[in-house]
Parts: C-alpha cells; sequence; structure tokens
C-alpha cells in the first residue's frame, strides 16, 4: 500500500497513463479510501484544463512589420 | 515550380503562418519569441524545396519552429542536469489552497483560485518558467504532443522528460500561488466576497 506522499507523486504519471498496470493499481487503492488525494487527482485535473486553455497572443503590428521585411528580404519582391 | 514562382509561394505561406508560429514561439519561448520566429522563417525559406504538399505548410512549418525552439533550449540549458530545489518536488498547490484557505465562504475554493487568473496572468506566470521546465510542459499540456514524441523532439530519455515535467508541473503550481499572492488576486476574491 502507498502513502499519500507516494500516490501525489504518482498522480500526473497516472493522469498522463503513464505508470505501469502494477503502479495504477496501487494508486487506485490508495485513491479508494484517501478523500485527500482524490481531491488531489481532481484538481490536477481541472489544472490540465487549465493549461490546455492558454490563450493564443496577439502579434503586435510592430512585429508584424518586421517578419513581413523578413521574408521580403528573404524571398525578394518575387518579380526577379 | 520555377524560382521565381517558388518565392512568390513562399511569401504568401509564410505570412499566412506567421501568427500561428508566433503564439507557439510565444509559449515555448517565452521572451525569445521573435527571434524564434524570425530563425524559423530563415530555416524554412532555405529548405523550402522539401515542402512537397502546401497543404502540409501548417505542420511543416510548425515543426522548423519546435525545432528552432529545441536548439535555443540546447543552448540555454548547459545546466540541463541541475537539480532544482527538493522542495520543489513536494510542493503542491492543492494543499496549499486548502491550508491558507483564501476564501473561507467558497464551496470551490480551489477552482475559484484558478478562475482568479487572467489570460495576461496565466502569460506572465508561464515567462516566470525556466526554459527546461516550460518547454516539455507546453509541448505536453499546451500543445497536446505526448512524451515520447517530445522526448524525440528534445534528444532527451523518456524518463528526463518525465522528470522534467513533473517538476515542471510543481514550479507552474508554485509560481501560480505566489503570482496570486504577489497582485493581490487573492485579496481581490475576498474583497468581492464582501
Amino acid at each position: 500500500m502507498i502513502d499519500c506522499s507516494a500516490a501525489v507523486g504518482r498522480l500526473w504519471d497516472y493522469l498522463e497513463r503513464e505508470l505501469t498496470p502494477a503502479d495504477r493499481a496501487k494508486f487506485e487503492e490508495h485513491l479508494d479510501f484517501c478523500r485527500r488525494c482524490c481531491g488531489e487527482l481532481e484538481f490536477a485535473e481541472e489544472l490540465r484544463r487549465f493549461m490546455a486553455r492558454t490563450p493564443d497572443v496577439e502579434l503586435p503590428p510592430s512585429l508584424v512589420a518586421r517578419f513581413d521585411r523578413l521574408i521580403t528580404e528573404l524571398a525578394g519582391d518575387g518579380t526577379q | 515550380m520555377g524560382v521565381n514562382d517558388a518565392k512568390v509561394e513562399f511569401q504568401s505561406v509564410a505570412r499566412e503562418q506567421i501568427p500561428w508560429l508566433y503564439a507557439l514561439a510565444r509559449r515555448l519561448s517565452g521572451e525569445g519569441a521573435e527571434d524564434v520566429v524570425q530563425e524559423c522563417l530563415v530555416k524554412a525559406f532555405r529548405s523550402y524545396d522539401d515542402l512537397r504538399d502546401i497543404e502540409a505548410a501548417p505542420a511543416w512549418f510548425r515543426a522548423i519552429l519546435m525545432n528552432c525552439a529545441r536548439d535555443r533550449f540546447r543552448r540555454t540549458t548547459s545546466g540541463i542536469n541541475e537539480t532544482p530545489l527538493e522542495e520543489e518536488s513536494d510542493y503542491s498547490l492543492y494543499r496549499t489552497i486548502a491550508d491558507e484557505d483564501p476564501w473561507p465562504y467558497s464551496d470551490s475554493v480551489h477552482v475559484d483560485f484558478l478562475h482568479s487568473f487572467t489570460e495576461e496572468h496565466v502569460w506572465e506566470v508561464l515567462d516566470r518558467l525556466k526554459p527546461m521546465y516550460r518547454i516539455p510542459l507546453v509541448l505536453v499540456h499546451m500543445e497536446g504532443l505526448d512524451v515520447r514524441n517530445v522526448s524525440r523532439m528534445l534528444g532527451a530519455p523518456h524518463n528526463t522528460v518525465l522528470s522534467w515535467l513533473h517538476r515542471g508541473r510543481k514550479q507552474f503550481e508554485r509560481e501560480l500561488w505566489e503570482y496570486a499572492e504577489e497582485h493581490g488576486l487573492l485579496k481581490q476574491r475576498k474583497e468581492s466576497q464582501r
């Protein structure tokens, strides 16, 4: 039987399905009786969704101009 | 396709990709995003003949940009085996929120904590992470790659990437809490409850 510290250490690997079947079984066995680690797991899932929602950034106009110039420098004006 | 046609096509295709490339570079390399995009454009132009199917352009540019970010990552992580403070790996944001209980009247204090962050806040927290933790974290949790692909891309063993991911998540959790404290996010929510 693993303790809370070991369970928390394996929590993300559990979510990412990186645990071996034996370690997965030990982790789930711990969850069966540990309410706090169930909370940790739910929060980790929430945190994972939070990270996945990280917004796109807008390209500042100054950079649009800079990249535009670079592309023109690289490929010319396309007429030669 | 003639050389001139290829150049014209490159200009058009590259310009279309820039917003997506910049967004990805911003995630991967933070403040160094401009340089990564620039490097990506130069490399893409030099090897543009390799792009056989125009439909594959987004993925092709994306792969080049990831390689540029990886090279930068390797250059900036000479201390690639750097061991972080031991306390990092034991940190739990879940426990910190439960122990500090910033909003005692809330039934969902953990979710409330995450909701107190705006998009800009999240970017600032991400900027605080060391590249060696930030890049695997972004690739797995924001770009949806699996660990095997990230391992191949970064040229690092599978277990090393797992270890970076573990430490990166812990660092991210710690930075979220510290950022919330420093920027008064906890206080703001407290005041709005009154």
